[in-house]
């Protein structure tokens, strides 16, 4: 009892920031990314192009380098000033755009080529179409991807450990250097992550049931 | 109202359409039969630019169809399409289905585009799907929600490709008496189907297709019963010879 009176809060306020971080950072991940699944598909071929290079980028380099050249590299070279806490939220966004982006494509391609044409031959633009029918639709094919990509990016957050930001992992480090007591504090954390993790699984099996129409 | 001249339209190395010329005249119900792959929904998706033609001039109520942008949806807006398996929004209603038009592109009001929409679904028959979702309506009420759709753009023409193809048999009845009520109502039509019955009772010219030709055109007891070509009496043999 002593042992949580002593490290909870410590813990807790390392789990806070993960999850802080995570959510900030899907939020910009999901918008994004959503833009760059609709520059995926996009008609126009130069916006393809560098969009997919974008997403290669991305996609091929660890996020603990790009995370660190954001937050160190970056801001060096160009003699600015960052609060780390907020540039790794935009690192993570940002890397995190790259697979969203992905997801929402392969969504909207796995619709039927007919419900394009559908919406077209009413007389919607192609910006209406995407809008009415087809994002609805794909978002909603997209849910269950999007949750792993949301699990995958909160416990990859445990990088952040690496540009001094005391999250959860960071913390328990922390716990277990002061206590002498590895096991506890690595598995306090362990359980605060699955916790976490299965209440965003939760959360999202019900928005997908809410959204279901048969 | 619509015009092709010299349509030509070529997938790859494959021509599906070789040369086709029509006419439909305001109210005037064309019935267009012939195999499959012979060209006959790749000539009614170029007339909405669903396909792009190779060749070809299209005009539509005297003006030649845009290449696209704005000048395109807006005559798009004005011809009905409805298609083979039905393409309904399905995380829509019915009635937000029929609604849709109305809302995004013509930016009616929500209570005028629902009374609208209401409406057609009485004309259709299906005044109590209004709230089911396309997932838990048949083929035959989906085909009659997609018609309802069309119509609630107040089109000046309608397109249909190969409405009753997908559905069992025993539901094509009740599209085609919705199609029939709109050629009584003097909705212009152009319909590609496989019933020759509805084509012979409805239509005011068949045009038989094959190979991506027009290969013989007229009054429907003309091509049916008196039939000039070998190709269309081959067709028709076949295709009779089934029916009973």
């Amino acid at each position: 009892m002593d042992y949580l009176a002593q490290n909870g809060p410590l813990l807790l306020k390392g789990a806070a920031l993960t999850l802080q971080l995570t959510v900030l950072a899907a939020a910009i991940g999901i918008t994004l990314g959503t833009l760059v699944g609709l520059a995926r598909i996009s008609p126009w071929d130069p916006l393809r192009a560098v969009v997919s290079v974008y997403v290669e980028i991305l996609r091929g380099t660890p996020l603990m380098v790009q995370l660190l050249l954001i937050v160190y590299g970056i801001p060096q070279a160009l003699g600015w000033q960052v609060n780390e806490f907020h540039t790794a939220v935009v690192a993570f966004g940002v890397n995190s755009s790259a697979y969203v982006g992905e997801i929402v494509r392969a969504g909207i391609q796995s619709l039927d080529r007919g419900q394009m044409e559908a919406a077209r031959s009413l007389g919607m633009s192609y910006g209406q179409a995407m809008r009415q029918v087809i994002l609805p639709q794909a978002f909603r094919r997209v849910i269950p991807p999007l949750v792993n990509e949301a699990v995958t990016l909160l416990k990859e957050s445990s990088v952040v450990a690496m540009i001094a930001l005391t999250d959860l992992i960071r913390s328990a480090q922390l716990v277990a250097s002061r206590t002498y007591k590895p096991f506890p504090a690595y598995l306090s954390a362990a359980a605060i992550y699955l916790v976490m993790t299965f209440t965003i699984s939760r959360l999202a099996g019900r928005l997908e049931r809410g959204l279901r129409t048969e | 109202m619509i015009r092709v001249e010299g349509l030509r339209k070529k997938f790859g190395d494959l021509e599906v359409l070789r040369g086709v010329d029509l006419e439909v005249r305001a109210g005037e119900v064309v019935c267009v039969i012939g195999p499959s792959g012979s060209g006959k929904s790749t000539l009614l998706r170029c007339i909405n630019r669903l396909e792009d033609p190779t060749e070809g001039v299209i005009t539509i109520a005297g003006e030649p169809l845009p290449t696209g942008g704005k000048a395109l949806d807006r005559v798009r807006a004005e011809l009905g399409m409805v298609f083979q398996r039905f393409h309904l929004f399905p995380h829509m209603t019915a009635l937000e289905n029929v609604m849709s038009g109305p809302l995004t592109v013509q930016k009616k009001t929500a209570a005028a585009a629902r009374e609208r929409a209401s409406a057609l679904l009485v004309k259709v028959g299906l005044a109590d799907k209004a709230s089911s979702y396309p997932g838990q309506l048949s083929g035959g009420q989906q085909q009659r929600v997609a018609i309802a759709r069309a119509l609630a753009m107040e089109p000046k023409a309608m397109l249909f490709d190969e409405p009753t193809s997908a559905l069992d048999p025993e539901l094509v009845g009740e599209v085609l008496a919705v199609m029939k009520q709109l050629v009584a109502e003097g909705m212009t039509m152009v319909v590609v189907t496989h019933e020759m019955g509805f084509a012979r009772e409805v239509a005011d010219r068949v045009l038989f297709m094959d190979g991506g030709f027009i290969v013989e055109e007229g009054p429907p007891q003309v091509v049916f019963d008196r039939p000039r070509e070998a190709r269309t009496r081959a067709f028709l043999g076949k295709v009779l010879q089934c029916a009973g």
